[in-house]
């Protein structure tokens, strides 16, 4: 059956984020003011054919680690959601 | 004759202008499609710039995945002679060939500028026609090319020798200035600017020249070593 999995993808730790800091530059001229530690990442949504949970997450897991991340500067996330 | 493949994954866009380059410089240039399982007769493979499968996801994050990839680790593993220009470069650090990655320019700008670089190693088939401390005039044109690696990867890369070419003035926020980077055995290298657009004063620079020149020449040095 189909799992809906959500991954996150964000920049590691350390690796600068040109995007994160110039939306957080234009932030003040917008009005909004004590917004900080702003960071751009990716989101993916995808269905999952699996007999259970565990096995949705372990195969988005591996997808996510392999095709949509690159480890050298990104961290993924994979984690199990309900459509809404 | 030496025998050069241009891989073209659906995207390229500098395959001419590469193929054209290795040409000038006496050697026989083939396109490869990107489906291509086979390299063997070939005696450097070039990784041309472009936008190979779009740049979706990330610039070479879906190249790597083509066919044609395991053949030039193969290639690569076995001591010949590969070159990634640009996005090349980008398909040979997602394809794990080379360390690092490249990123989203600092500053979030498009370049298309001539740039000035330093040879800081000849040791690889890229500069070994170069000379240490050589500057070359080499344009770039790129959105994702500040290079980016973690602390202990630059610091096995500098102790290695491994940067071969830097910016003089750093345009894209790179990490340690660098410009291009070679594995440890300097068979493959990888770089952002465009040595195949630097092939002629009349179009504004002859400086790629010795790059390329280094590296179709340096298909008879591997092949014997290889051999």
């Amino acid at each position: 059956m189909n799992h809906f999995v959500i991954v996150d993808v964000t920049l590691r730790d350390g690796i600068a984020d040109p995007e994160g800091s110039t939306i957080e530059r234009a932030l003040p001229a917008l009005g909004f003011a004590g917004v900080t530690n702003v960071h751009a990442g990716k989101s993916f949504r995808l269905d999952v054919d699996a007999p259970n949970e565990a096995a949705a997450l372990e195969k988005a897991t591996a997808l996510a680690e392999r095709l949509l991340s690159n480890p050298v500067i990104e961290n993924a996330t994979a984690r199990i959601a309900t459509r809404g | 004759m030496v025998r050069i493949g241009v891989v073209v994954f659906p995207g390229s866009n500098c395959e001419y202008d590469a193929a054209s380059g290795a040409a000038q410089l006496g050697a026989q240039a083939e396109f490869v499609w990107h489906s291509a399982t086979d390299l063997s007769g070939f005696d450097g493979i070039i990784l041309p710039g472009g936008f190979a499968h779009g740049d979706y996801l990330r610039p070479g994050a879906l190249a790597r995945f083509s066919p044609v990839m395991e053949a030039v680790a193969r290639f690569a593993h076995d001591g010949g002679p590969v070159l990634g220009i640009c996005n090349g470069f980008q398909v040979l650090c997602e394809s794990g060939l080379l360390p690092g990655a490249l990123q989203k320019n600092r500053g979030l700008t498009f370049l298309c500028q001539a740039t000035t670089l330093v040879v800081t190693s000849t040791d690889s088939v890229l500069t070994s026609a170069a000379t240490l401390g050589q500057e070359l005039v080499i344009p770039i044109n790129h959105f994702s090319g500040a290079y980016t690696c973690d602390d202990a990867t630059l610091r096995a890369l500098r102790e290695n020798d491994r940067v071969v070419l830097r910016y003089k003035e750093n345009p894209n926020g790179s990490r340690d200035d660098i410009a291009g980077v070679a594995n440890g055995a300097g068979n493959v290298v990888g770089l952002m600017p465009h040595p195949e657009r630097a092939m002629s004063t009349l179009l504004g620079s002859a400086d790629g020249r010795v790059l390329l020149e280094s590296f179709v020449t340096s298909n008879v040095t591997s092949n014997v070593a290889v051999a």
